[in-house]
């Protein structure tokens, strides 16, 4: 019952090395590549850090100030001039406007991944997608979100078609890497009964993928709820970021923008709980 | 000599894992806990080298009951008791021989540890411990690379260095195919006898149990049912250990 | 047991109600933020026709590429410092608080809780609290990008290690080894790839993100953008955000590389 490969091994002579010193391993290009990349990226932060403009600011001043504020805004935390309902609104607005973007985003990134990914379509078109995709996804939302305020006004819809496209690049490369992730056979299992393209899709890949589906989608959603908060406050788009930025950068009331971050902080657990759940629902069925 | 007594252990309240399981067993032998899934036969082989604390009894090895040792003292007993494992446990990233030499840290000063400095003598221990388990041309292969009858070897020959008076294995066959499943179990045996090492196996396979080990202990419920020379395993007691006529497995 | 006809109608009902209510949350949505679908699709190619005309880099621009190129040599620069200063707090919190190499229940959720806390505070507040105290400085960035990361690197640390180390955590505490040994001699070695590969990410990401930091406190490639933008220059910011572009694919690309070869 003993295979033969091990019973070569077990009779070959042994070949104990002739040098005294025995080595434990040898010089493997893994191995020192982890260790270049590590010592390359420690000394250009040695050197950034060595090399920081700090405008003159008197650090250890800076990081009592820092503290009194954050005392501010996390011990005594109030809802301001602005009142709990005016906040309220402006978070929901800005929950809206993430879960909308992620709509969009997931309806047009699967659309988008179907076709990028190698194994359902040609390599030109998905080459072609993939690269317009990275640009896309290279470009930070915030700027998006700028460039589309020029044409459409600050406000919204500004805001909506910025995260959308940032979206829509991100849950592409996602989406296709779970399609290329699914068994051939199963692909193959369905075009061998002459069914059509979309019927594979929606019979095989959808029911293969939609629990990676679910968790890359929350994932994108609690990305655009942070995004969403950007945006409002560094272009100008309304939302729960707007009021975060006139209260810790115009008014300087570190007790409304500490209410601010409470409310942010609880609606992103909420998203988290419910990804985790129905992240589970789909896993288990 | 290692004398377990009265051991217990409950992971609930009210719901006892192990109720009074006492056992002896004598330098040299291999010994086979068999059971059904869930009877608790981890708990024992985990309990005595304390990887699980255990609720009561004792443990002793030698006379020294482990039990009562304190964190050092702790240490220094887990080195005289080796442990390889179902999955092999092995760092997948490092090599053969430095998986083997992880065994030795247990005798290393912390610092020699941290930097995995190592003698001279005890690399050649090591290169000839992988000729032992028929692995010398592999030292410098990555664990990663290896099928997993020869990792199983790798983490023999990791315990081994150990110079442990105990090997505990924890279903060392279970993720093995027959062919080098069969090949563990006889290099488990041939070490035992050669060391005069205490082999304490968890197995799932009646019939390898049957065939490597001296001494058999059978659990069930977390109660002891069995323990008496190999041979002496017959098919009613199989019957009250599983709960069922498996005696086809036995043949 | 449902009979197999039962069960493909409910499951047909399950997707039909999923499909309404995604819907018509959409459509509430739209309604309430007053987005006008028709109107925004129609602004996708009016944003590009002008992107076209208005952004695209001239001869004339290239004269701001010296100071564009420094300004985004000096984000790049940030974002790096700022992943590894915070990979090397993290690691340290992630071995204490992690379930397999942590020292007790208690260290372990109140590790768990400052990461996730870390995690969820806006960058905008991190930003702007920082900004007040710190001033317009390079410094300020840093600061906020870091306190972002530790936040996300302390999670994705503790799952590695609670993932990959466990096991030969195990077997290593088994042969007496003591935690310090543990730690250097097997968890370390075993998780070292992943976590360079999560610092990989970390980098890129922050380079993204400095941008937002950049418009908000004043300071790298978002600030140069946010000039060149407010002041209609829109060919030199063009061309900014055309050196974003070129730099995080780039930036993309040799991470992919590195990971190619470590994992």
């Amino acid at each position: 019952m003993i295979n033969s490969e091990e019973t070569n091994t077990i009779i070959q002579k042994p070949k104990l090395p002739d040098s005294p010193e025995i080595k434990l391993h040898e010089k493997s290009l893994s191995r020192t590549m982890i260790i270049a990349v590590f010592i390359g990226l420690i000394l250009i932060t040695g050197y950034t850090l060595t090399h920081l403009d700090t405008a003159g600011v008197q650090i250890n001043q800076a990081f009592k100030e820092l503290i009194t504020t954050l005392n501010q805004m996390f011990l005594q935390p109030n809802a301001g001039t602005d009142g709990v309902t005016l906040l309220l609104q402006a978070l929901g607005s800005s929950l809206l406007l993430s879960i909308l973007t992620t709509i969009i985003g997931a309806v047009f990134g699967f659309l988008f991944a179907v076709l990028a990914s190698k194994n359902l379509t040609n390599a030109y078109l998905g080459a072609g997608i993939r690269v317009v995709m990275a640009i896309i996804r290279a470009i930070p939302t915030i700027i998006w979100a700028l460039i589309f305020s020029i044409v459409c006004g600050l406000g919204t819809t500004a805001a909506i078609l910025g995260l959308s496209f940032h979206s829509v690049a991100y849950l592409t490369k996602a989406y296709s890497e779970s399609i290329e992730g699914i068994d051939n056979s199963t692909i193959e299992s369905l075009k061998v009964t002459g069914a059509k393209f979309w019927v594979i899709i929606f019979q095989a890949i959808w029911p293969t993928i939609v629990a990676s589906f679910v968790s890359w989608t929350f994932i994108r959603l609690e990305i655009n709820f942070a995004n969403a908060i950007a945006v409002g406050a560094a272009a100008g788009a309304g939302g729960i970021g707007y009021q975060l930025f006139v209260a810790s950068g115009m008014s300087f009331d570190f007790h409304e923008t500490g209410f601010i971050v409470y409310l942010v902080i609880l609606v992103t657990f909420v998203l988290e709980f419910i990804a985790v759940k129905i992240r589970r629902f789909y896993l288990n069925r | 000599m290692l004398e377990v007594k009265d051991l217990q252990k409950s992971y609930e309240k009210d719901k006892p894992a192990l109720t009074n399981i006492s056992f002896d067993i004598k330098p040299g032998t291999f010994v086979a806990i068999i059971g059904p899934s869930g009877a608790g036969k981890t708990t024992i082989l985990r309990s005595l080298n304390q990887l699980i604390k255990d609720d009561g009894g004792q443990i002793l090895l030698d006379g020294n009951d482990i039990r009562t040792a304190n964190k050092t003292q702790l240490r220094k007993y887990r080195r005289q008791i080796g442990m390889v494992f179902q999955n092999y446990n092995l760092v997948e990233r490092l090599t053969v021989i430095e998986n083997v030499l992880h065994g030795r840290l247990g005798y290393k000063s912390t610092l020699a540890g941290v930097f995995g400095r190592y003698t001279q003598e005890e690399k050649e221990e090591a290169m000839s411990l992988l000729k032992k388990v028929g692995l010398e041309n592999f030292a410098l292969q990555r664990c990663s690379e290896l099928s997993g009858g020869q990792k199983q070897r790798v983490g023999i020959a990791r315990s081994l260095i150990q110079h442990p008076k105990v090997i505990l294995c924890d279903e060392p066959i279970a993720s093995l195919d027959p062919a080098s499943a069969q090949n563990v179990m006889e290099l488990l045996k041939d070490l035992t006898e050669e060391y005069n090492l205490i082999c304490i196996a968890n197995l799932h396979q009646i019939n390898m149990a049957k065939k490597y080990a001296d001494q058999i202990i059978g659990i069930r419920k977390g109660k002891l049912v069995f323990d008496e020379n190999a041979d002496l395993l017959s098919e009613d007691i199989l019957r009250t250990l599983y709960d069922q006529d498996i005696t086809k497995e036995l043949e | 047991m449902q009979s197999p006809a039962k069960f493909l109608k409910h499951k047909g009902w399950h997707q039909t109600t999923i499909i309404a209510l995604v819907g018509g949350i959409y459509v509430l949505g739209s309604w309430f933020l007053k987005f006008d679908n028709l109107n925004g699709l129609l602004a996708i190619p009016k944003a590009f026709a002008w992107l076209g005309v208005n952004f695209r880099p001239t001869a004339n621009s290239m004269e701001y590429l010296p100071r564009i190129w420094q300004k985004l040599i000096q984000t790049v620069l940030l974002a790096i410092s700022s992943t590894v200063v915070a990979a090397i707090i993290s690691i340290f919190v992630a071995l204490l608080g992690s379930k397999v190499t942590g020292i007790n229940g208690f260290v372990q959720t109140l590790v768990r809780g400052v990461a996730s806390f870390f995690r969820n505070i806006p960058l905008v507040a991190w930003s702007m609290i920082l900004l007040f105290s710190f001033k317009q400085s390079d410094f300020t960035g840093f600061l906020a990008l870091l306190l972002m990361s530790i936040g996300y690197l302390i999670r994705a640390f503790m799952e590695i290690i609670e993932d990959e180390a466990s096991e030969t955590m195990l077997a290593l505490k088994a042969t007496g080894a003591n935690y310090f040994q543990v730690i250097f001699q097997a968890v370390l070695p075993q998780i070292l790839p992943s976590i360079l590969s999560w610092i990989l990410y970390m980098i890129e990401n922050n380079v993204r993100d400095a941008t937002l930091v950049g418009i908000l406190t004043g300071t790298g490639i978002g600030f140069i953008f946010d000039i060149y933008y407010k002041s209609f220059r829109f060919d030199a910011a063009g061309m900014t955000v055309l050196a974003i572009i070129i730099v995080v694919i780039g930036l993309e690309t040799i991470s992919n590389q590195i990971r190619k070869v470590i994992l």
